[in-house]
């Protein structure tokens, strides 16, 4: 049977729609993840997948945990100890001089929000650890008054909440290369995280300090080793730029900027400046070492791209991924985590026959702007060799580019380097999973 | 409360929150004189506003420079260690290999390399260099990439004049002309 006509047929009899795919090797109409068990039913009448009735279970028996009490509640609690491998990466653990990189291990998380302590980190110094009494921020420049704020005078701001995802312009770059990096999620797109983040907004501070009409950029900087800075224009600090002071309902984490970071929703990573000390209002940009030499992007002529600010749309696949083998045949879910600095998710679209059909996956609400969306498909894996692909549209009708066109954009890859090698900023192409007849998943390039 | 009585009243909270805002918007803010936050004030901009009173020469650049320890993260005469080299770089549009983004064939503003060293450098001590190293070890680095002369001084005046060759290979991907 046609896929056209299995797709018609599915439409018209819901029972049956069940399993009946609606693009290439398995993917099954996204509604049915709506059915509350419709999957289940009708798998088990079709036996379609042995993978839902298994072996009967052994007797139920009590754990040593139903048998007595636990230990004492801790203060602050911590994951559970079977749960230690859940963590990040670090490229510099014995802090060695040079930049530290921390990554989220998106393959053995779900929902959207990344807890604090798997939040993703880039640090030029380490983690810093500033005295909160003893930190000041400073307003000045093009500024008809210059002030200081005390963490204290801060919490008397009216302050607002969003959730806001994060991502270092570097983030994904190991896809720009000759051959495809054997990495998993975390390792390839490890560097974005998404937080909910509260604190005040730079507008409410800049009307207090009274804004110079000469002034077009900011200038915002960290009280890290190196005093970290980056040149943002005026107008992003007048539409959604926070100074968070809170990041999922807490203080920021220290790697995160603790006590206060500048946050801007859907710019790039490093302008989202950590342990914020200053910002000078200023005319033009103060052309620092992280937009000249770092986070500009070197084309195919010579000419490199500046000031490229917003994280363009992107998905990918958290499950299955590298790691997280497929255990036979029969029914999964497929999820991943899909994103634009441009605003809302529009649709996702999943393929597993490497970009020939595609379904549209279900997106777990809310959908926010600038914010994590999960997106979900079921699907019936035969057992074959598949590609499995996410390509994310955003509420501007961006669209996520094959790795295809992002090649030819940018100019072909001439090496395979390292994982942790930056090659490329800005890297949102299509990521494919191969898996193979044993179930087992690679980063392929389809 | 009816609807209507519960839009009334939304509206009136509405008039009344944007007048307080007008009226009295927190001010918790301490002013500060510019002399107070001159310490913090490094921004250094390209056309060389912020550049400090002081200089240096290539010769003292490389003086510091072995007092200092640049060699352990950046190799002898720049050439390279565990955080990259300071020399070198080719052509940026190789097609046979990923081009190496250095100061000689890519940075713009030599200014980008008084204010980097000042803010960051040395990575175990940062903002211990007097403004003259400083200026002593941006003029070394300039000489080592043959962009300015042994004998050129570098201060407030000169550096900001010092034209890097990739000055013109930026194009801005922000909107606003600026």
């Amino acid at each position: 049977m046609g896929l056209r006509k299995r797709r018609k047929d599915a439409r018209k009899d819901g029972s049956l729609s069940a399993l009946a795919p609606v693009a290439g090797n398995g993917l099954i109409d996204r509604r049915a993840l709506l059915g509350r068990g419709i999957v289940f039913a009708g798998a088990a009448t079709t036996g379609a997948s042995a993978s839902l009735i298994g072996a009967a279970a052994e007797p139920l028996a009590n754990g040593p945990w139903s048998l007595g009490p636990g230990v004492p509640v801790p203060p602050y609690g911590q994951p559970s100890k079977f749960e230690q491998k859940v963590v990040r990466t670090l490229s510099n653990p014995k802090l060695e001089p040079r930049g530290s990189a921390a990554r989220t291990p998106h393959h053995l998380l779900n929902g959207t929000i990344t807890p604090n302590g798997l939040h993703f980190v880039i640090a030029r110094g380490g983690e810093t650890e500033v005295d909160p009494d003893k930190h000041r921020l400073v307003i000045h420049g093009l500024v008809k008054q210059p002030m200081v704020y005390t963490l204290d005078a801060l919490h008397r701001y009216p302050m607002v909440s969003r959730i806001s995802f994060l991502e270092c312009g570097g983030n994904s770059a190991p896809l720009y290369s000759k051959e495809p990096i054997q990495g998993n999620v975390q390792a390839l797109h490890g560097l974005c995280s998404c937080a909910e983040w509260t604190g005040v907004l730079l507008s409410t501070l800049l009307e207090e300090v009274g804004v110079d009409p000469k002034a077009r950029w900011f200038i915002a900087e960290g009280a890290d080793l190196p005093t970290m800075n980056r040149s943002i224009p005026l107008a992003k600090a007048m539409d959604d730029a926070m100074i968070a002071l809170y990041q999922n309902g807490e203080g920021l984490n220290p790697s995160n900027g603790y006590p206060m970071r500048l946050l801007l929703p859907g710019y790039e990573g490093n302008m989202n400046v950590k342990w914020l000390r200053r910002i000078k209002l200023v005319e033009q940009p103060v052309m620092a070492i992280n937009e000249t030499k770092q986070y500009t992007i070197l084309r195919p002529d010579g000419k490199a791209w500046q000031f490229y600010f917003p994280q363009e749309v992107k998905s990918f696949i958290t499950h299955p991924s590298p790691g997280l083998s497929m255990k036979g045949p029969g029914v999964y879910e497929i999820s991943g985590i899909s994103f634009s600095g441009n605003g809302r998710i529009a649709k996702v679209e999943v393929s597993a026959d490497g970009g020939k059909s595609w379904a549209r996956a279900a997106l777990q609400a809310p959908v926010l702007s600038k914010a994590f969306t999960r997106f979900r498909m079921p699907w019936n894996w035969d057992g074959g060799p598949v590609v499995l692909q996410s390509r994310a549209t955003d509420e501007a009708g961006n669209v996520q580019p094959t790795r295809e066109a992002f090649i030819a954009e940018r100019g072909p890859p001439r090496g395979t380097p390292n994982v942790a090698a930056f090659t490329m900023e800005h890297c949102n192409a299509i990521t494919s999973w191969g898996v193979n007849a044993s179930g087992e998943v690679n980063h392929v390039y389809a | 409360m009816s609807m209507r009585e519960t839009l009334a009243l939304a509206a009136a909270l509405a008039v009344g929150l944007s007048l307080a805002n007008a009226a009295d918007a927190p001010r918790f803010g301490q002013p500060i004189a510019p002399g107070d936050l001159a310490p913090w004030d490094i921004s250094i901009a390209p056309d060389g506003v912020g550049l400090p009173p002081g200089s240096g020469t290539p010769t003292q650049g490389a003086t510091v420079y072995a007092e200092r320890g640049c060699a352990l993260c950046h190799g002898e005469k720049g050439a390279g260690g565990p955080s990259g080299p300071l020399v070198g770089g080719g052509p940026l549009d190789r097609t046979d290999r990923d081009p190496v983004k250095l100061i000689g064939n890519y940075w713009p503003y030599a200014t980008t390399i008084f204010d980097f060293t000042r803010r960051a450098m040395p990575w175990a001590s940062p903002k211990t260099l007097t403004d003259n190293e400083v200026y002593a070890l941006t003029a070394y680095i300039l000489a080592l990439n043959k962009i300015i002369g042994e004998n050129d001084v570098m201060n407030a005046d000169t550096l900001p004049k010092v034209k890097m060759p990739n000055r013109d290979g930026f194009i801005s991907k922000y909107p606003e002309k600026h």
